[in-house]
């Protein structure tokens, strides 16, 4: 598996998760497996050997001194190894990849890729555990608030987020960042977060500028808050 | 060996089946003759001890179905094989010496099994606890809960690795072999998703401590502590949250206080002496003792240092606390200290007035428990129980008092005080806070209604 057209992939799949970077390590140079081994029979008793020690992937060993953190143990990532991974968006917006998508053609991905299972109106299908994606806009001090991306998500970098890494359901981190950022243009669209022409467009920057309806509706934690008394 | 049709369907994993065709060649060579002492990989792996004798005597069962020559007989539980039983033990041998395969299995009258928790969705979803049957602290790793919300991967070690990057001096990379070259600690802790209990904030609902209290289980946790790597890494200046990334479907993400991070936090590949179980994180899952279940992050592939949290789906939509002014509570992360009493308990009743022992669980997110105590009626009066060592802090801490039923209605509770001084609170203080909305961290008083029939029930009292 381990060959350098591997991480030449590594490289190109910048926004897509594959775990290609493992497979350069020395330990993915093992024939490929679906099971372990049993261990193997020694000496005149047969008997199993042990797992043993395993061996560091670090180039050298160097200077040991453990005291300071230097055990000669792992190896340094480097920025195209640390680039197949590191796929969040934060609300300042860094992480946000390149690429933009509109509402136009963020309404064809949810059609064909969301809809099946959120429901044509992004109304979710309790059946599948499918959420309900917008409404419930004045919602949260009701007895049964509805929770949305529109009512309840503080930051549109979580909505960029998550459908990048966990969305579709049926077939996760399928979606380019392109796609995503149209189908972010299209549920916030809809949601009356950001303008539902046909031409609203989402990138980096302007994904970072959006402003949620709840950005102000949380707090940090103030536990313990609830005295008992023996 | 021939794949086997019969073994296909998805109610054998690739073990069972393995199993499965492997008693089929054994039996396909008694039949045709062949001596079972020939060369076979059928002899290997879980096989070592099968002989003929124990294909003659009745068979195994595998996972649910019983190979005899080619009938079926009743199921054995999941985990366990059908031995025929003797009617005299001390009358004739034993079955032999590893004809489990060298890996033991339960009784085959032992019947505790998880409880998927009726979700819609089977990829995200949860199986609890069944405390009920639990003995002293440690939850045995086949019966700790799970959450998943993606499914569970199966991940091969030699391919797996983690990756630390973002405000650090020199960003690193390590297979799980290196993990394990490094200094390693071991502890125990309970983990609890905070969602526990969520379906009995306005009413009792489901019937059985598994159903009210099974999302919490406790381990022995030992990997790496988080900070051997971080100080490996060199944390740059201002480096406050730390994101811990999974490589499931959901490549689950959440963020983690640096301090936490430095504090007591561990990059486990083992649980309870062995290697994670698969629904646990195989091979890699971050443990923080004492937060909520969802942060410690399964199937760990990635940590990046930043200054500020990443406010990820599971930290916004999900696991954040709604609160009666509309005002939601983010990075509740601490459990607070809770008990339940275990036996008796609910769906359960008593045959007869007399002695029974109570006893129970209690843990806190804080630290150690001081102390627990029980009532039988419905908290009017409080008695001390007695607490099994050993007590952990941030752990299951098994509690114990003795009772005798004199045949009367009785309302049991326990109520638990940690080291801080935290007292456990009944539901309507906790309700009058925090209000119906907020689904995650119900830490009350549990309380189980003993009829005069010795019927025990889920109540709010
Ligand atoms: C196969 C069914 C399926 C498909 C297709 C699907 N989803 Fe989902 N989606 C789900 C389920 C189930 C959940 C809940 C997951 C959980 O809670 O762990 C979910 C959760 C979400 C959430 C989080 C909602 C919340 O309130 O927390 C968003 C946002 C979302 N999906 C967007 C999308 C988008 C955009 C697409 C299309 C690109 C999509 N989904 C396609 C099933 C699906």
């Amino acid at each position: 598996m381990s060959t350098p057209k591997t991480s030449l992939l590594c490289a190109a799949a910048l926004t897509v998760m594959v775990p290609c970077l493992a497979q350069e390590a020395w330990a993915g140079n093992e024939p490929s497996r679906t099971v372990a081994q049993l261990p193997e029979r020694i000496g005149k008793f047969e008997e199993r050997a042990p797992a043993g020690p395993t061996r560091s992937s670090a180039a050298k060993v160097g200077d040991i001194d453990p005291a300071k953190a230097h055990f000669g143990v792992g190896q340094p990532a480097t920025d195209m190894q640390i680039a197949g991974f590191n796929i969040d968006a934060m609300p300042d917006g860094r992480g946000l990849p390149p690429g933009q998508g509109s509402y136009a053609e963020g309404e064809e991905v949810f059609a064909e890729r969301c809809a099946a299972c959120h429901g044509a109106d992004l109304e979710g299908n309790k059946d599948i555990g499918a959420p309900k994606l917008i409404g419930g806009r004045g919602t949260l001090t009701d007895a049964k608030p509805v929770k949305t991306v529109e009512s309840y998500w503080p930051h549109a970098s979580t909505l960029f987020d998550y459908v990048h890494r966990a969305m579709p359901m049926d077939s996760p981190g399928s979606l380019s960042a392109d796609e995503v950022y149209a189908v972010s243009a299209y549920i916030l669209g809809r949601a009356d977060i950001i303008s539902d022409d046909p031409g609203t467009t989402l990138d980096a920057e302007s994904m970072a500028k959006v402003e949620m309806p709840n950005a102000d509706g949380f707090v940090s934690d103030p536990r313990p808050d609830v005295r008992n008394k023996e | 060996m021939p794949k086997d049709k019969r073994f296909s369907g998805s109610r054998y994993g690739p073990a069972e089946r393995h199993m499965a065709e492997s008693l089929v060649e054994i039996e396909r060579r008694m039949l045709s003759g062949q001596s079972e002492e020939e060369d076979c990989d059928c002899k290997e792996g879980m096989f070592n001890g099968l002989t003929r004798r124990n294909i003659l005597t009745g068979g195994i069962a595998l996972g649910g179905a019983v190979f005899t020559a080619g009938q079926a007989a009743a199921d054995a539980p999941p985990g366990a094989f059908e031995y025929p039983v003797q009617p005299d033990p001390t009358k004739e041998q034993g079955r032999m010496i590893l004809d489990d395969g060298g890996y033991g299995s339960r009784s085959q009258f032992e019947n505790e099994l998880r409880w998927r928790y009726p979700t819609a969705s089977l990829d995200s979803s949860w199986s609890m606890t069944p405390l009920a049957s639990g003995h002293g602290i440690v939850t045995p790793s086949g019966l700790h809960f799970e959450r998943h919300h993606g499914g569970i991967p199966a991940i091969d070690p030699r391919t797996h690795e983690l990756i630390l990057h973002g405000m650090v001096d020199e960003p690193m990379r390590f297979t799980v072999d290196d993990l394990k070259r490094l200094p390693a600690v071991s502890r125990f802790c309970f983990i609890e998703c905070s969602g526990n209990g969520l379906t009995e904030w306005k009413e009792p609902t489901l019937r059985t401590v598994q159903g009210t209290h099974g999302l919490t289980s406790t381990s022995e946790w030992t990997g790496v502590r988080l900070s051997t790597l971080l100080e490996m890494v060199g944390l740059s200046d201002g480096a406050a949250w730390i994101l811990a990334e999974g490589s499931d479907a959901a490549v689950m993400t959440r963020s983690v206080p640096v301090d936490k991070a430095m504090d007591d936090a561990i990059v486990a590949y083992a649980q309870n002496g062995e290697a994670l179980r698969p629904e646990q994180g195989y091979p890699l899952r971050l443990v923080l003792p004492g937060f909520e279940g969802n942060t410690h992050i399964k199937w760990l592939r990635r940590l990046e240092v930043s200054d500020k949290p990443f406010m990820t789906r599971e930290e916004t939509s999900k696991y954040t606390d709604l609160m009666p002014d509309g005002t939601a509570r983010q990075f509740s992360l601490t459990m607070e200290a809770k008990s339940v009493i275990t036996f008796p308990s609910g769906a359960m009743k008593l045959p007869r007035p007399g002695f029974y022992e109570i006893t129970g669980l209690a843990w806190s997110g804080r630290g150690k428990i001081a102390r627990v105590e029980v009532s039988a009626d419905g908290g009017a009066t409080w008695q001390e129980a007695a607490l099994d060592g050993p007590v952990l802090p941030k752990c299951h801490t098994r509690f114990r008092l003795p009772w005798t039923w004199t045949g009367k209605e009785a309302v049991l509770q326990s109520r638990a005080v940690d080291e801080t001084g935290y007292v456990q609170p009944t539901l309507p203080e906790l309700v009058k806070v925090r209000g119906l909305k907020s689904v995650y961290h119900l830490n009350a008083i549990q309380s189980w209604h003993i009829a005069q029939d010795g019927e025990v029930t889920n109540v709010h009292a």
